[in-house]
């Protein structure tokens, strides 16, 4: 059953050098227990896709040009802000790729993940304090009875990310957007995070929206990938079905990137270019000018995705001889 | 392949900052023991990797050999020399030879300095030409990197990160350096540009022969770029071999975990089941014997007391672990 649906979402920064359109008309649908990976590298809007989802952005600043996020069928981007405090933190949350930066540094650890339990679930805040110790020993944080009282300096980064993901797990939400959760971790810490995200799917139904640059992560841990270039999403499809025949040539380029099992000695096949900067967009596809197999067509109009079938759509239109000449 | 580097026994140690109760209970000074003992070898025109957590001492160590942290003991030869020792017009020679490239490559540039500034400096502070020659130098060798020359004037505030890097490898090669300890040198970088950089490294090390010391905590980029591996834990090097060989058959336990901890590719592949239990340890207190102990599944008595492992030669490379006999009891 669909959880979430975005529509033809947009997103645009007010600069002194005019709006930037960091966002642009971005669309994915996330059904429940569903982990659906949104994948690019840096700039390509996924941090500001996951975050304008739960209006979290600086009103001032950035302005939501368009399109709906609807969860369980309401549209959040005209809740009212009184709702939306009510289901941030219970029904939706998000957790951050940095925990020191997200969590409050002059609270203990166990106040701020008993917090919502508090404001949401009205417990007193002894029960809250109960629920909190078992929550961090369901994170695995060790000796939690004891280390629900710690500050958050007092413990390592891994640690802290599961802090991180205790809170935002307190009030049993449907949804969790994680944004690079692990890209500050070590590798061997990463994993344990990762497992830890899966095993709370699997037990609770959770949807998880899995922000990274690393398809590595994304293809150990989700069903489902949208690679995102330029503040659009290039391509999405199964997990499976994008790592053996991608059809964007981004994204063939991406996995290509890898330093996989490539030959010691031999050359990636890396893309050239650089990406572009979003005050300068090349018309046409984005991707164009770093693109072997652009043509004329690419470079004119205004490219939408494509649904090549029921679940695979690339914003390539010439996927058919880009994957032929691969 | 003659040794170009020679590395025994090396010692780093960090002292700490004496907290308010530590002065208070006339305690001694503690030290972190960053680099703890570690002998390397590389030969000339040999890649090697250098693996391991953060805190492990990776970065310690490089900066070790190019004394650019002071080291408490132990010996680093270059080229027959010993580095440790060299009076200090010595070293401006030794580091026309040996250089370093870092790891966040905005920070290691002058952002109002242009790239053409930039690279001209090292020719005119090491009198490698005459001043008239400088721009043709510059110009050769930002062509070697990768770098269009109409970038010559741009300040380096104005470049992007893979940009940025080309120009801190190209000072590093302007010398003419034969020693490159690049300390992670592409993980500030986004996944296409770091394909890039890996490209360069790969041709550079082809067409110059360079020897690279290569720091990373990505074991998919050091087993594409090295020939060599060694993997680092809590000062010490734990395991050291072919890349090939350590990828393929780890022998450490700690190898192993971390080997089995990177994220496949494969669609069919789940994660794998937690091989490293515990958090990154610390470097202020390493646990006695050996310092994997408490996060390895397979360790013994022996393991917990005493000396840190010695030196095992299993199958073609190095292991420090007492699951494998030494060498006086073989």
């Amino acid at each position: 059953m669909t959880l979430l649906a975005v529509n033809d979402l947009s997103v645009e920064f007010v600069t002194p050098g005019g709006r930037l359109r960091a966002v642009d008309g971005v669309s994915f649908e996330l059904a429940e227990g569903e982990v659906l990976g949104l994948v690019g590298e840096s700039g390509s809007g996924k941090t500001v896709a996951c975050r304008s989802m739960l209006r979290l952005l600086p009103s001032e600043r950035a302005r939501i040009a368009g399109g709906e996020v609807l969860f369980e069928g309401r549209d959040l981007l005209h809740e009212s802000e009184a709702q939306l405090r009510r289901l941030r933190g219970s029904r939706l949350a998000m957790i951050f790729q940095n925990p020191s930066t997200h969590l409050d540094p002059l609270m203990t650890v166990g106040r701020q993940v008993a917090e919502p339990l508090i404001y949401h679930e009205g417990l007193s805040s002894r029960d809250a304090r109960l629920r909190a110790i078992e929550l961090l020993r369901q994170v695995g944080i060790p000796d939690p009875a004891h280390n629900i009282d710690a500050y958050p300096h007092q413990f390592s980064g891994g640690m802290r990310q599961r802090a991180m993901i205790a809170g935002a797990i307190a009030c049993r939400p449907q949804l969790l957007s994680a944004d690079e959760p692990t890209t500050a971790l070590d590798v061997t810490v990463q994993a344990q995070i990762l497992r830890l995200l899966l095993e709370l799917r699997d037990d609770s139904g959770l949807a998880i929206i899995l922000v990274s640059h690393d398809l590595g992560v994304i293809a150990s841990t989700c069903d489902r990938v949208a690679v995102m270039y330029a503040g659009r999403i290039m391509e999405q499809a199964t997990k499976a079905e994008l790592l053996r025949h991608p059809r964007h040539p981004y994204t063939a380029g991406l996995i290509a990137s890898r330093p996989g099992d490539g030959a010691r000695g031999q050359e990636l096949r890396s893309i050239e270019g650089q990406l572009p900067a979003l005050s300068a967009l090349p018309a046409g596809c984005r991707f164009h000018p770093r693109c072997p197999h652009a043509e004329a067509v690419c470079r004119t109009g205004d490219l939408r995705p494509l649904a090549i079938d029921p679940t695979h759509t690339t914003a390539c239109i010439r996927w058919r001889e880009a994957t032929a000449a691969a | 392949m003659s040794a170009l580097l020679e590395v025994s026994d090396l010692h780093v140690h960090y002292r700490t900052a004496a907290r308010l109760t530590d002065i208070l209970a006339r305690r001694p000074r503690r030290f972190v023991r960053a680099v703890n003992g570690v002998s390397l070898s590389l030969g000339r025109g040999d890649t090697l990797g250098l693996v391991g957590e953060s805190g492990c001492g990776k970065s310690t160590l490089g900066r070790a050999i190019l004394r650019l942290t002071e080291s408490n003991a132990g010996a680093v030869q270059f080229d027959g020399e010993d580095v440790l020792k060299l009076p200090p017009a010595e070293l401006l020679r030794f580091r026309r030879r040996a250089q370093i490239v870092f790891q966040d490559p905005y920070a290691s540039l002058n952002p109002r300095r242009t790239v053409a500034a930039t690279l001209g400096e090292v020719f005119r502070v090491h009198r490698l030409c005459p001043p008239r020659q400088v721009e043709a130098r510059v110009q050769e060798l930002m062509a070697r990197v990768g770098l269009p020359m109409e970038l010559a004037g741009r300040r380096a505030g104005g470049l992007s990160g893979g940009q940025c890097q080309r120009v801190g490898i190209a000072r590093a090669l302007a010398m003419g350096a034969e020693l490159i300890i690049a300390d992670e040198p592409v993980s500030a970088l986004d996944v296409s540009i770091q394909a890039q950089i890996l490209n360069l490294f790969t041709r550079l090390q082809r067409d110059m022969g360079l020897t690279l010391l290569f720091i990373s905590h990505d074991l998919g980029v050091v087993r594409y770029l090295c020939r060599r591996v060694a993997v680092m834990y809590l000062g010490r090097i734990v395991e050291e071999g072919p890349t090939d060989e350590v990828f393929r058959n780890p022998k450490h336990p700690y190898t192993r975990a971390l080997i089995d901890a990177i994220p496949r590719m494969d669609p069919a592949a789940r994660l794998p089941a937690a091989q490293l239990g515990g958090e990154p340890p610390n470097p202020r207190n390493i646990p006695s014997g050996c310092a994997f102990h408490p996060r390895c599944a397979q360790a013994m008595p022996a393991c917990r007391q005493g000396e840190a492992p010695s030196r095992r030669a299993i199958e073609g490379r190095d292991v420090w672990c007492h699951l494998y006999p030494s060498a006086t009891a073989a």
